[in-house]
């Protein structure tokens, strides 16, 4: 714990970590928020930005809007959802879901997300990645990896939601997404997410070993174990939860506090 | 009775951000790109995000270098924000070397990939971190900085970091890692900081409420 005093940080420096950051991940379909399982079945929840209002309040570190559809069709209605919540939420929000553009990207930007998430689009052509680091900041351009694993110790990028092969390998794709200008990896277990059976730890060291940037774990968060399991053994800079949040099994106060019980860095609010 | 602030449009990415949360604090937000509307501004913010070269491109482009440096002068309240704070220094070493603004003398450096302890830092610094005093600085009252506890973590997304010639300018510092980065620099009315007030919760809210009293 650092003091406001002047001589704060002698003798820490070495162990001293940079905070980990709790993410709440909305996923949406056209004006709900919903749960998916394993990027297939889904349930409706709830309003996307009444969630996302209580997470702001209950301190969450940023929010992240996922259009689980994904169609230019629904389209306004993400904006939309993103300009309301850019109105009340002062916390970084990422927007991702079919974005295929710069121009989509600008839309987004504008809209009031800070960050955006991609991932179909950068498969198809990765020169993306390199013209939104370009246009907007490297800070704002976060691959998106949804990694699902082919054998022990591999595991292949899927675009469209999980639905489509890339033939690439997601460790090698986070190593040049890296390179051709992303600023940071959300980083999905398809096999995990919506599981509650926990992150799938090998996978989120394996990327965060090629890379220099920042990795968010996601899919599969069901305990606070988990949780320290993805830092501390996988070495996440930031987890993004959604059952758990969503459906009342942790709290962001709880996970917050019992985080630091445990000795892993948060912000103090 | 309603502040007025006036934020410069220069194309910066945040501004909207910027202006939103200027609002929620219930001041009377000016969105601005020309250089009478920066000379008659009671308070003046610059935002920023990207690159410092491009940030200044943008500026020179739109002739709103020479009414900064004057407002600068003029002692009237005035706070850039991450890059927007950046451009007040003489110099960066972004993409080549680059001018900035000159209104606080120092330099903006890249983070280093590897800290002192030989351990590699991931950059860019994204996330939150404390704000701890920096050196010298006993107290932060009657700055915008005012009332924060010694708690108080604000949101960084940044590769480049001021290094001021001058350490008194220094209001607060944060801790990436074992490497000190200088967080806020006040020079009499002249704020920056290079974390995000607008994306920093209820803390950045306090921060930014600060500056509209000041």
């Amino acid at each position: 714990m650092a003091s406001g005093g002047g001589d704060t940080r002698s003798g820490r420096a070495t162990e001293a970590l940079a905070n980990l950051r709790l993410i709440a991940r909305l996923d949406i379909k056209g004006p709900n928020l919903i749960k998916s399982v394993q990027l297939e079945g889904v349930r409706k929840v709830g309003d996307p930005q009444t969630f996302a209002r209580r997470y702001y309040a209950e301190g969450a570190d940023e929010i992240l809007y996922m259009d689980a559809v994904a169609s230019l069709y629904n389209r306004d209605t993400l904006t939309d959802l993103v300009r309301r919540t850019a109105e009340e939420v002062f916390v970084p929000i990422t927007v991702g879901g079919g974005l295929r553009s710069a121009d989509d990207v600008q839309v987004m930007l504008r809209a009031g997300a800070d960050k955006v998430a991609i991932n179909s689009a950068a498969t198809l052509s990765p020169d993306l990645i390199t013209e939104v680091a370009e246009r907007f900041g490297s800070q704002c351009m976060v691959l998106q990896i949804d990694a699902k694993a082919t054998r022990p110790g591999q595991w292949e990028a899927l675009r469209d939601g999980g639905r489509e092969h890339t033939g690439l390998d997601a460790v090698e794709w986070a190593r040049r997404g890296e390179a051709l200008g992303a600023g940071e990896i959300l980083l999905t277990s398809v096999d995990r997410e919506g599981t509650r059976r926990g992150f799938d730890v090998a996978l989120i060291r394996a990327v965060g070993s090629v890379v220099g940037i920042p990795v968010i774990a996601s899919g599969g968060m069901g305990t606070l174990e988990h949780l320290c399991a993805a830092v501390g053994d996988g070495g996440a800079d930031a987890v993004a939860m959604a059952h758990v949040l969503h459906y009342g099994t942790l709290g962001i106060p709880d996970i917050r506090h019992a985080t630091r019980a445990r000795g892993l860095p948060v912000r103090a609010l | 009775m309603t502040v007025s602030v006036t934020v410069v449009d220069y194309g910066s990415g945040n501004l909207l951000s910027v202006c939103r949360a200027l609002r929620h604090c219930g001041a009377d937000v000016a969105a601005v790109e020309t250089a009478s509307a920066i000379d008659t501004a009671d308070r003046l913010v610059v935002p920023g995000v990207g690159a410092m070269a491009d940030s200044m491109r943008r500026l020179r482009e739109r002739g709103l270098i020479e009414p900064i440096r004057r407002y600068a002068a003029s002692n009237r309240p005035l706070l850039g924000i991450c890059v927007g704070m950046q451009v007040m220094f003489d110099a960066s070493e972004e993409f080549g070397e680059h001018a900035g603004l000159g209104v606080i003398p120092g330099r903006v450096r890249r983070l280093p990939k590897v800290g002192v302890d030989g351990r590699a830092r991931k950059i860019p610094h994204i996330g939150w971190n404390t704000l701890a005093r920096a050196r010298g600085v006993n107290d932060w009252s009657g700055t915008i900085l005012a009332g924060l506890s010694g708690q108080a973590s604000a949101y960084f997304l940044h590769s480049y970091a001021v290094e001021p010639d001058d350490e008194t300018v220094r209001l607060a510092d944060c801790d990436y890692e074992g490497t000190r980065i200088c967080a806020a620099v006040r020079r009499g009315q002249l704020y920056g900081c290079q974390f995000h007030p607008e994306k920093s919760g209820e803390v950045g809210l306090a921060i930014l409420r600060n500056f509209l009293a000041l």
